[in-house]
């Protein structure tokens, strides 16, 4: 066997041409790529279990077609991580989750079959927040992850797994999912792309449930090519999922070509104000360097922004209340006995779940509860749909709008944890496109004196995933952020 | 004090969890926090907007809906393989109706 002398900064084509040129296998890709992601995993604990045979079987599939002359699909060979709340027929899926410890799924993801179908080769699944709440990866039952980029700080969460698979080289893409902020705040914090997509875009069949009207599955790549061809792969209508959305899925990687000049673009003023931190200097630089590409940038206003974060901690944790009641003790692997059912189920739910999840359960029945759901859920509903029109008014006059992904870089392990009111606030840039459903993503957009990461995020209308990729290409080929690691 | 401990216990209970006197004690304290804050939410005039019950959803009433088939289900040994109690092709629970 001829390992591959590095495969930490592989891109999809660069794996098809392998391939293709017989330099490698995809067995041979797959030994390697799993190999060194088992070598580099104690640096960041970015992967909770492995799944060598799985990986193993579809290399052979990938290599038995091109043997055969056939086409062995546009993800052939490409090693993938998978972010531990989208469940693997027959690998553990844990979601962080002590509850879930010795959970292997009966089923597979409707984004993970269309991913081997596609060829792919899942290397293993990463690890992220309890249930995908919180925002530093340190609600994980097994130990947070730390950063590739300082180990001693936060990958950002909750697909912080996912996001350090992919900076650190282990994975060239992978699957996380973004409820509030999920895929670009790690994504910005690692310094790697990271899509959120329009709301139905991508099949939830098998995506853990946290908070239903805001979870999404989407990719992390390297590049935004990568990214971009992985979610034109996992995309498009699924009768699995009956909000999956039925418009066609465009091929996006095909219109990456770099013509931006004249794209009209909104800064919203209310995410600028008091950002003064070195990731808002980097995305000045950032918006400077779209002018310099021909980008047409306007001044405008999304005046509902400020109640974003009480109005999504209430429709958030009220869903998750609702879909962590399954949790009982009886049909989930973990069980702690009592003689009376109730008493199963509270010392069960006790036991099983970590403070974070305990909060989220407890707020949200909460405002569920008998006279306060229109105090706080039906206001929340209305305040959503405030949201949703600023944005709607918005792309009337601008084609994108540019943002930053988080107030601050990196923090450090320990930092903010015992302030969950300050942490949830952090999620004030991210969480809108989630409560409006639509596409967003983090582009990366230089680096802190200290080399941290710095992502810059893009969103468009709904369903205009492929201006938003065209901007996002573009701009990451001007300021050289390709492969930045 | 938007919520005290004697609530935080009532909501406990509606979501069966069973708590610690500390953990009562610390989410008194945080719910506290973010119940406040959420207030925040009542300068906002909401009373000409309807409420976003629906993301997105742009086909027909009926395009979800399709002829009834048969088809392959998962199976009731796969469906129990991760119960933590199985017996007799069921979910076994404690006893919960005296004979």
């Amino acid at each position: 066997m001829s390992a591959i002398a590095d495969v930490t900064g592989l891109t999809i084509q660069q794996v098809r041409n392998g391939l293709v040129n017989r330099e490698f296998s995809a067995v041979e890709l797959a030994q390697s790529a799993l190999e060194f992601a088992q070598a580099e995993n104690p640096k960041t604990n970015a992967y909770l279990h492995f799944s060598p045979e799985r990986a193993l079987e579809a290399a052979e599939r990938v290599d038995r077609k091109l043997a055969a002359g056939e086409d062995p699909g546009p993800l052939a060979g490409v090693p993938v991580a998978i972010k531990d709340v989208i469940v693997t027929k027959g690998v553990r899926t844990t979601c962080g989750s002590r509850l879930l410890e010795r959970y292997v799924p009966p089923y597979d993801a409707t984004a993970i079959i269309r991913l081997e179908e596609a060829g792919a080769v899942i290397i293993g699944k990463t690890n992220c927040d309890e249930f995908a709440m919180g925002s530093s990866n340190e609600n994980s039952a097994f130990g947070p992850v730390r950063n590739p980029a300082a180990l001693d700080r936060v990958p950002g969460g909750s697909s912080g797994g996912s996001a350090a698979a992919v900076a650190q080289g282990t994975a060239v893409v992978a699957l996380g999912s973004d409820t509030g902020g999920s895929i670009r705040q790690p994504a910005s914090f690692c310094g790697v792309v990271g899509v959120t997509p329009t709301y139905g875009r991508v099949s939830r069949y098998g995506l853990v449930a946290f908070a239903s009207s805001l979870d999404h599955i989407g990719p992390f790549g390297r590049t935004v090519r990568d990214a971009a061809q992985v979610l034109q792969t996992i995309a498009g209508r699924d009768e699995c999922d009956a909000t999956s959305a039925f418009a066609p899925v465009p091929d996006y990687v095909s219109q990456l070509d770099g013509k931006v000049a004249g794209t009209k673009i909104g800064v919203p003023r209310e995410y600028f104000e008091g950002l003064t931190s070195e990731s808002g200097d980097l995305i000045h630089k950032g918006i400077d360097l779209l002018k310099s590409i021909g980008c047409e940038v306007r001044d405008i206003s999304l005046p509902a922004t400020k109640y974003a974060v009480p109005c999504y901690y209430i429709i958030c944790t009220a869903e998750a209340s609702s879909n962590l009641a399954r949790y009982d003790g009886v049909r989930y692997t973990t069980r702690v006995e009592a003689d009376a059912l109730t008493d199963m189920y509270k010392l069960t739910r006790g036991a099983g779940f970590g403070a974070e999840c305990k909060r989220r359960i407890m707020l949200g029945t909460y405002v569920l509860s008998h006279g306060y759901y229109d105090a706080y859920y039906l206001k929340a509903q209305r305040v959503r749909a405030h949201i949703a029109d600023d944005f709607r008014k918005a792309f009337q006059e601008v084609a994108a709008i540019v943002a930053p992904v988080s107030p601050f870089p990196a923090f450090k392990l320990g930092e903010k944890l015992d302030d969950p009111l300050e942490m949830y606030l952090s999620d004030i840039y991210t969480i809108t496109g989630d409560l409006a459903g639509i596409p967003c993503m983090s582009v990366p957009c230089g680096k802190t004196a200290a080399g941290l990461p710095v992502g810059m995020q893009i969103l468009t209308n709904h369903f205009a995933e492929t201006g938003m990729f065209r901007l996002a290409d573009a701009f990451e080929k001007a300021g050289g952020f390709t492969g930045s690691n | 004090m938007k919520i005290t401990e004697q609530e935080v216990r009532y909501v406990a209970g509606l979501a069966n969890l069973k708590l610690s006197e500390d953990e009562i004690a610390r989410l008194s304290k945080d719910l506290d926090e973010i119940l406040t804050h959420i207030d925040t939410l009542n300068e906002l005039d909401t009373s000409n907007v309807q409420p976003m019950a629906q993301v997105l959803y742009e086909a027909g009433e009926t395009a979800t809906l399709r002829e009834d088939q048969e088809r392959p289900c998962l199976g009731n040994e796969a469906a129990l393989a991760n119960a933590p109690l199985a017996g007799a092709g069921y979910y076994k629970v404690p006893k919960v109706i005296e004979r």
